[in-house]
């Protein structure tokens, strides 16, 4: 149930808009591909009706992937990005890594060459939309309520509502948590995990579904480095023992520290599109 | 935790399914879930009997089937048995390892009941 108008949705994610507090749609609300039910006699099949219903047990082999639901959307999702050349980046990580410093600190950077837009999953709050929309860039949040990550589903509503502009570039960033939403695919082109040197270096390691699936991996917050036993050298080779394609990144996005070697590597993956 | 959401599909498959298939009950489930999924079988048992209450699944049996991880080094070639992501080849030391299989999650098959007449 809504707390703010009541309805009941099956996903119980709802979007929501900085500075429109009366603008919310629930995910899957809008009837669109996903939530179209075919419960009518028109399907075309042939029913094998030879059996005898005398309660009977019969096998009905499915062969199906348990997420394909979601895969086949997130397909979708990645095939209106590329039609649009939009680059759609999945910001991942646990809580408090700095994944929205890290964008404040960077759509500055380059939003006066590509459009920016920008995805915000949480479970409550606009604040980090709030944060976002503060810097002029178009933004949505998506609030899971209870959901622990986003999915292709919410993703799709999302960039529905956003209007997204051609030859842009869209950040979506994920719920904090290093563990399910490395299980679901949003249709994106790359997956970005980020971790910060407070958090340890033995973070690939333990959470090695994440790192395994992650297109590149950024450091984060550096600058505390002279402060804290991290070692970098070991967690990037514990990174690279998990996923041996991971491009390395390390910066703080409180200092700008190493924002530039990433600035060039996002501008030149904007450039090969 | 996500493991919620992943009954919750699992449902909405078998249920339609067996829909399609005439809508009897389903009795059992037949899943296969690769040690490197990262699923966890008990928590999905759990929030399985949750997430089917009210459907025609509610009693369904979950059987799953957990194949090992399977690793292929990238410099040599030996094929040999992974736990985890981060694995080291036992012949040459390598740690370019590709994982071959253990990261399926399929409904390979259902038994629905159907009623008598």
């Amino acid at each position: 149930m809504c707390d703010t108008c009541g309805c009941s949705t099956d996903s119980g994610a709802v979007l929501r808009k900085p500075g429109m507090t009366d603008y919310h749609i629930h995910v899957g609300a809008t009837g669109h591909g996903d939530t179209d039910h075919h419960h009518e006699g028109d399907h075309n099949h042939t029913h094998e009706h030879d059996h005898t219903h005398k309660g009977k047990i019969r096998t009905i082999a499915l062969e199906q992937d348990v997420l394909q639901k979601n895969n086949l959307l997130a397909e979708r999702n990645r095939g209106y990005f590329e039609a649009r050349n939009i680059l759609a980046l999945n910001f991942l990580s646990s809580p408090g890594s700095g994944k929205t410093s890290f964008l404040e600190k960077i759509i500055p950077l380059l939003h006066q060459q590509v459009p920016v837009s920008v995805i915000e999953g949480d479970q409550q709050t606009t604040n980090d939309a709030d944060r976002i929309h503060a810097l002029g860039v178009p933004v949505i949040q998506i609030n899971t309520g209870s959901g622990c990550h986003l999915d292709a589903l919410m993703v799709n509503s999302a960039m529905k509502a956003l209007e997204l502009q051609d030859n842009s570039l869209l950040c979506i960033e994920n719920v904090g948590n290093l563990v399910c939403p490395a299980m679901f695919d949003l249709g994106e082109a790359l997956k970005v995990v980020i971790i910060s040197v407070t958090e340890g270096d033995d973070k690939p390691l333990k959470y090695p579904t994440m790192f395994h699936e992650a297109d590149l991996c950024i450091l984060n917050k550096i600058d505390l480095l002279p402060y804290v036993d991290f070692d970098v050298r070991t967690c990037r080779e514990n990174a690279m023992r998990v996923n041996h394609h991971l491009e390395w990144f390390e910066v703080s996005a409180k200092t700008g520290e190493g924002l530039g070697v990433w600035q060039e590597w996002i501008e030149n993956k904007l450039r090969q599109r | 935790m996500h493991e919620m959401s992943i009954a919750l599909s699992i449902v909405e498959t078998v249920v339609s399914k067996a829909l399609e298939e005439g809508n009897g009950r389903i009795s059992s489930i037949d899943l296969l879930i690769g040690k490197l999924a990262g699923i966890e079988p008990q928590s999905l048992k759990f929030c399985f009997s949750a997430a089917a209450k009210g459907t025609s699944a509610e009693e369904a049996l979950l059987f799953i089937d957990e194949p090992e991880g399977l690793g292929e080094c990238g410099d040599c070639g030996k094929r040999f048995p992974v736990s985890f992501y981060y694995a080291e080849c036992p012949e040459c030391r390598s740690l370019r390892v590709n994982i071959v299989s253990g990261k399926e999650f399929l409904i390979q098959s259902m038994t629905i009941e159907e009623e008598g007449e």
